[in-house]
């Protein structure tokens, strides 16, 4: 299974409550969670990525438990090996391109050098054509620049999977049609599991082998894999 | 003349030690505030900033009473150590470190708050662990405002009158800080001593104001 997760939560905040309760199980390489906002798909990624710790259930990624209330395992974050991109991106605004990509290679408590990352570094830099702006900041990059950038950030460690936060939202229609290609031809060559949250119909009828449809906090229609 | 520079060379010691300690106290203070969740957080914020607002004469006076040589500490200290902090250029320390503390602290607070929690979300997801984050992630977004904060500490405890003089007295060469000098200056009538002293006093911290206000200002998108 790419993805097994059974999970409750409770939400308060802001006088409001939600309560999460997700069940589904994929064996696609490509999953789409869809649903309007406020219906828990970003609680369920969070909950997959160790951000968010739910009351109780069970999460497998990719045959691997990374949660289970029952026997107490709680794999941090940054013990999960999991490919996260961000909304909007969360690429380190006072680090270069490169940094932000070696950002995962380097251990201890500074931050990579200008010119450090080997071999993997250099190979993503190269793959995304982000050669021209390595040594620029994150505000300085155009939109498609800077997904790039995230993604070969999140990559450049060999993750076990690939989560994406609605990945395309941030972009203007012209180059989130691009972008949208690209990704499709790089998860082609990784081949490695994807799991996509988004509200946008057109993610999910281009990714969406699996679709996982969310409203108010529940599973309302797990399809079955696309043939 | 030549005790104004002993004056200020003292004074520069009591500050840069004050200064030290709040940047691990008071920044310390200042990410607690920001990041626990607990029951009497502003109580607590409240309390850790009355040093900011009260006479220095009162807190001077808690002082005494808490490191005096008969105070529940200061007693504890003179019988366990021999360890007297009063009328000591390290009682002149901790006044001066007291007193800017919520300086450091608010500034940090307010510094940490306002660092986008997605970025320290992708540090996690990236491998990072909690110290690591707070050093890669945390500190460098918040680094400005936590220095700004840091600079005006050493200003305040540069400047620090009250306390220090109920605390540490004023023994030339010993404890007599330039703050303190230039009262004594003014009340023996050495008004060259007390020009000097003034104006060596007020062009320290135009400098560092300067700096913190730079610091703590828009930022330029280089």
């Amino acid at each position: 299974m790419s993805f097994e997760v059974r999970i409750r939560k409770q939400v308060e905040g802001g006088g409001r409550r939600f309560e999460l309760d997700v069940a589904f199980s994929t064996d696609a390489r490509r999953t789409v969670i869809y649903g309007p906002s406020g219906a828990g798909k970003s609680l369920t990624l969070q909950a997959i990525a160790g951000l968010l710790k739910p009351d109780e259930g069970t999460i497998y990624v990719d045959g691997h438990p990374v949660f289970d209330s029952g026997s107490r395992i709680d794999v941090p974050a940054r013990e999960r090996r999991l490919g996260y991109l961000f909304q909007d991106y969360a690429l380190f605004p006072q680090l270069t391109v490169r940094q932000n990509i070696a950002f995962a290679l380097k251990r201890g408590w500074l931050n990579p050098s200008r010119h450090e990352g080997g071999e993997a570094v250099d190979r993503w830099i190269q793959a995304f054509e982000l050669e021209r702006v390595a040594q620029q900041r994150p505000h300085q990059l155009s939109g498609g620049q800077r997904q790039r950038t995230a993604l070969a950030r999140a990559l450049v460690n060999e993750p076990r999977a690939l989560l994406l936060d609605e990945p395309f939202s941030a972009l203007d229609p012209e180059l989130r049609s691009r972008m949208r290609t690209e990704l499709d031809t790089l998860l082609e060559r990784i081949g490695m599991p994807m799991l996509m949250i988004t509200h946008d119909p057109e993610d999910l009828a281009r990714f969406g082998d699996h679709r996982v449809m969310l409203r108010d906090g529940r599973v309302r229609d797990a399809e079955p894999e696309r043939s | 003349m030549e005790s104004a520079w002993i004056a200020l060379a003292l004074s520069l010691k009591v500050a840069g030690w004050a200064t030290a300690l709040n940047l691990v106290l008071g920044v310390a203070a200042g990410f607690a505030l920001a990041r626990l969740r607990f029951p009497g957080r502003e109580l607590l914020d409240a309390v850790l900033t009355l040093p900011m607002v009260l006479p220095p004469t009162v807190l001077g006076y808690y002082l005494l009473v808490v490191i005096g040589k008969r105070g529940w500490l200061g007693a504890w200290l003179w019988d366990t150590f021999g360890v007297n902090l009063i009328f000591t250029w390290q009682g002149a320390v901790i006044a001066a470190t007291i007193v800017a503390f919520p300086l450091v602290m608010k500034s940090a607070r307010a510094a940490f708050e306002g660092v986008d929690p997605q970025l320290e979300r992708a540090g996690r997801v990236l491998g990072l662990n909690e110290w690591a984050l707070f050093f890669r992630v945390t500190l460098p977004m918040a680094w400005r405002g936590v220095l700004a904060g840091v600079l005006l500490a050493f200003a305040r405890a540069l400047g620090e009158f009250g306390a220090t003089l109920m605390v540490a007295g004023s023994i030339p060469g010993k404890t007599q800080t330039l703050s303190v000098a230039v009262y004594e200056a003014v009340q023996a009538g050495q008004d060259d001593t007390a020009n000097l002293l003034v104006l060596i006093v007020s062009l320290t911290c135009i400098v560092v104001l300067l700096a913190a206000g730079r610091l703590a200002g828009p930022r330029s998108t280089a």
